[in-house]
């Protein structure tokens, strides 16, 4: 089969049309900015090529930002499509496709890289670690995430955007009902961004494990450590299920074999048991790392130690083992009979239990403390309620036999909306504007950072909160339309008027970023918020070397207790050594590129064309497995001239609280 | 560590073993007659048994300074791995899921 | 990274990057128990869907998978040996070993590849049924993993050629060894649960 060369641009669709000239525009832009101001050298050496875990953090979240927006508009196109009934502003399989990358881009491409930035950035920081244990890895997992995120946005406008749903059910995704190649997107794209975060996984627990200072136990950890920890382990068990799901159906679509068909034996249940093994503790992947952010905000600006450590911990390694055995609720209705049912309805009912106690840890850690209400905490602090709103709803859906009433409607939608955005966007928002000055020296601006919370949580609250109702009402998810004689329309307007508010918060957000690079004051402290853990400890930026003389660790805390003892900035120059750093290097891109390419001729069943380029990712390896860079020395005079730079200014600088 | 013995003996024993493994169960599965349930049981083992020899006596799983790690990671991977394969033969043959 | 050699350990042992490498890559192999898991699981619901096709006790052929089964047992065990004498520092029957090690490793994928092409001859191919469907993407999946070790390995002899042992080929090699072992595990199961299964049933 060859590549169709005059379908592949999707035509017709004035949306479309304007996507793709905005599209070209803003490519050739960039490639005259960079070539005008002669940055193409400094693009590739500052950024492509590098290993360091702080800027592949700001890679990943600048990804986020990007992918947000995307993921953003669509959600608004629906809200438009839906906001009077029997519109006709998107037709049905313009609909279709609009939620299925909506749902694909915001848990993957959005969640995902925000997530996996922060932790990027600020675990290895908090362990008192270089950088994590093996930094080119990391590269590659962020190229090829990239390569996939760009993969399947391309989608929309070269070739057809998948448009089965983001869970992409069979038989519907199958070739027999989706001939087109929109769902090879899905299944090729999905499958290239799930290697690099599978080795994310890998990465980040043997960096927590082996990595950290020394006197840091497990015991000892910062919170955002622990579930950064307990979450790449549900990534090495999770993801591997995904990818061979992903294989079966790229199989089934490619290859004629009946893993999922109706025909032929094959078993379109299977795809959903497959993909519900790996999703739902793909949810949990999302949110333990954002519970970890709330710990840290919350504990620094309540100025207490997280309440209830120890149960912190003991909940979020039951969260994770539960999240394996609680697959079914996504497919009740499926109806694999009482015993089945009962049994998922108990396991999902117990993961109330951990969530509770993390809940009430971060109640008790408030009470009696002296809040401060940073943007940051505002975030925390409306996570609580919200989130709740969200896990109640989920105990009601966790009932099987209750299910049945509940099950895809926009019940089920304003419920998960209700986890998630304050369960991981919030939290995002929280660790951006915690960590902003740890990453670039600056802070967001705290005005327009509470314009940007208010706008978010109320526009938030006005677009899901009717989806309750109507959803009760028996409003269906996946609809792009319903009739005037339902009754539904007054809630969709609501709705559809609240996702301008949260659109309108998201805007001042990026206008935040915009405002905060041109002038926000540069001389901010290395420790601007007076917090708890040891990435406070060093410059802001950090310095590429992370710290001059690795820490020791005493107790939970460790930097709180070292400022209470006053022995922090003592750095005694007799203690500095030479620092051994690894090199950078272009091979996780060149990996990214040959892997998009192989990846796209798949797409679009150019199977010789793919071969080709597959002997592409080979020579990668055999070049990877012949390459003894072993990196390099900073030498100790350097070290001392870069601690001095951000060491003598202390007294000028500003702390922002305390 | 490994004992510094000259000679590869736990090599040569653990290999032994696979062998007489393998031969039991072809023996079990198609020589013996027993109903397929207890051939299912016992060749099953023995595929356990015969894993269990690799891990410890070929792989090492135990040595070195992260050698209870490695146990702890082999053992969840095969809880994983339970829940896969048990909990998708439960959940897709049973009930309405099997008709 | 470089500092810190430890020289009591054995080689792949002995600094700080080697032992982060090892224990990452054993959690790689706690991923690959997953990823087999889950083929295993798709085996285990499609196994008996033939829509009229072939039967597994029609194709299987008790004389050929049992020769797979040794040769692949026997070049666990040589492997096995190949690391034994790397840690006796004795690099030449550390190379021989590990090149049987190979010859074995192909001479079963000589063997599997004529078994696949019995069958398509057969008319069972993994268009045919979903039971043949699942049994090809599981030992499929098997046999890419050897194709894969075979070619690393040919890489790993050619720096063990030019480097000797060094605390960095010494890992190398630690880690493939680990890597052939777990691909024999995993046979164990196909052996038991595909093969042995199909022709019991």
């Amino acid at each position: 089969m060859g590549i169709k060369w005059n379908e592949m641009l999707v035509g017709g669709d004035p949306l479309l049309v304007g996507s793709q000239i905005a599209i070209v525009l803003t490519v050739v832009a960039i490639v005259v900015g960079l070539t005008y101001f002669k940055k193409w050298g400094w693009l590739w050496r500052e950024w492509l090529t590098t290993v360091d875990h702080k800027k592949i953090g700001i890679m990943y979240i600048l990804s986020g930002v990007l992918m947000f927006f995307r993921g953003g508009m669509d959600g608004l196109l629906m809200k438009a499509q839906t906001a009077r009934p029997e519109m006709s502003f998107l037709d049905a399989q313009h609909y279709n496709e609009i939620f299925t990358t909506h749902g694909v881009i915001m848990i993957l491409f959005m969640a995902m890289p925000f997530l996996i930035g922060l932790m990027n950035v600020v675990v290895p920081l908090q362990i008192g670690a270089r950088d994590v244990a093996f930094p080119q890895l990391n590269a590659l997992s962020f190229w090829l995430f990239f390569s996939g995120a760009m993969l399947f946005n391309i989608s929309f406008v070269v070739g057809g955007s998948p448009d089965a749903g983001w869970t992409s059910y069979f038989p519907l995704a199958g070739k027999e009902f989706s001939p087109g190649i929109g769902n090879n997107y899905y299944a090729i794209a999905l499958q290239i961004a799930g290697l690099g975060t599978l080795m994310t996984g890998i990465n980040f627990i043997v960096t927590i494990l082996k990595m950290r200072a020394p006197g840091m136990t497990l015991m000892k950890m910062p919170m955002f450590t622990w579930t950064t920890l307990i979450t790449s382990i549900i990534i090495v068990a999770a993801f591997p299920i995904f990818t061979v799901a992903l294989a079966l159906m790229t199989f089934d679509r490619l290859y004629g074999t009946h893993f999922f068909t109706l025909s032929s034996g094959g078993s379109d249940m299977l795809w959903a048991n497959l993909f519900w093994l790996w999703g739902h503790p793909e949810v949990y992947i999302v949110i333990l790392p954002a519970f970890g952010i709330f710990s840290e905000v919350i504990a620094t600006f309540s100025r207490k130690t997280l309440y209830g450590y120890t149960s912190m911990v003991i909940s979020i390694v039951g969260i994770a083992f539960l999240s394996m055995i609680v697959w079914v609720h996504h497919f009740y209705t499926m109806d694999a009979g009482p015993a089945v049912n009962s049994f998922f309805s108990i396991t999902t009912m117990l993961i109330a239990v951990p969530t509770g106690v993390k809940i009430f840890n971060w109640l008790f850690t408030m009470r009696k403390g002296r809040i401060q209400f940073t943007t940051a905490m505002l975030w925390a602090l409306a996570f609580v309620p919200n989130f709740v709103i969200g896990g109640v709803t989920g105990v009601m859906l966790a009932m099987a036999a209750a299910d049945f009433q509940y099950h895809n409607t926009l019940f089920l939608v304003a419920h998960f909306h209700y986890v998630l955005i304050p369960g991981v966007v919030f939290a995002v928002f929280a660790g951006l504007y915690y960590w902003w000055p740890k990453m670039f020296g600056f802070m967001l601006n705290e005005k327009l950072g509470k314009y940007h919370f208010w706008l978010f949580t109320i526009g938030f609250n006005v677009t899901f909160m009717p989806m309750f109702f109507l959803g009760l009402k028996g409003a269906v998810r996946r609809a792009y339309t319903y009739s005037a004689e339902s009754g539904f329309a007054p809630l969709f307007l609501v709705s559809a008027i609240g996702s301008i508010i949260l659109a309108i918060g998201f805007a001042v957000f990026c206008y935040n970023i915009y405002w905060s690079f041109r002038y926000a004051k540069r001389n901010v402290s290395h420790d601007p918020w007076d917090a708890r853990t040891l990435e406070w400890m060093t410059a802001s930026p950090v310095q590429f070397y992370n710290f001059a003389v690795v820490p020791e660790v005493k107790q939970l805390d460790a930097f709180w207790h070292m400022k209470k003892r006053g022995e922090t900035l003592t750095l005694k120059e007799s203690d500095i050594k030479k620092i051994h750093m690894p090199s950078n290097s272009g091979l996780p891109f060149y990996m990214a590129v040959v892997f998009g390419i192989t990846g796209f001729f798949l797409v679009f069943e150019a199977h010789i064309a793919a071969a080709v380029a597959a002997i592409g990712i080979v020579v990668g390896l055999i070049i990877r497995s012949f390459d003894y860079n072993d990196g390099y020395y900073v030498s100790v005079d350097e070290i001392k001239q870069t601690e001095r730079t951000w060491r003598n200014v202390e007294g000028g600088t500003e702390n922002h609280v305390g | 560590m490994e004992h510094k013995s000259k000679y590869p003996v736990s090599h040569v024993v653990g290999f032994l073993f696979s062998l007489i493994l393998t031969f039991v169960a072809v023996f079990v599965a198609l020589k013996m007659n027993v109903s397929y349930t207890i051939v299912m049981w016992i060749i099953g083992s023995l595929a356990i048994i015969q894993a269990g020899l690799q891990l410890f006596m070929f792989m090492h799983v135990t040595e070195g300074e992260d050698g209870k790690t490695n146990v702890i990671n082999m053992a969840y991977a095969v809880f994983v791995a339970i829940v896969i394969v048990a909990g998708s033969i439960w959940v897709l043959t049973s009930g309405h899921a099997a008709h | 990274m470089s500092a810190n050699v430890n020289h009591s350990l054995p080689l792949e042992y002995q600094t700080e990057q080697n032992r982060l490498n090892i224990l990452g890559f054993w959690i790689f192999l706690g991923a690959e128990i997953v990823l087999f898991a889950t083929l295993f699981a798709v085996y285990g619901v499609l196994g008996h869907r033939y829509a009229g096709g072939p039967t597994p006790s029609d194709i299987f052929k008790l004389n050929d998978v049992l020769i797979e089964t040794l040769l692949l047992l026997t070049s666990s065990f040589t492997c096995g040996l190949a690391v034994f004498f790397m840690r006796q520092r004795n690099m030449k029957q550390l190379l021989v070993w590990f090149v049987i090690t190979l010859l074995l490793g192909a001479g079963f994928l000589f063997m599997e590849i004529r078994e696949f092409i019995h069958y398509v001859h057969e008319g069972a191919t993994m268009q045919t049924s979903a039971f043949l469907s699942s049994f090809f993407v599981l030992l499929g999946t098997h046999g890419a993993h050897v194709t894969f070790g075979i070619i690393w390995a040919v890489m790993l002899i050619i720096q063990l050629l030019q480097r000797g042992l060094t605390p960095v080929t010494a890992r190398k090699m630690f880690i493939i060894s680990l890597y052939w072992h777990f691909l024999d595990v995993v046979w164990i199961f196909i052996f038991t649960f595909v093969y042995l299964k199909g022709m019991v049933g």
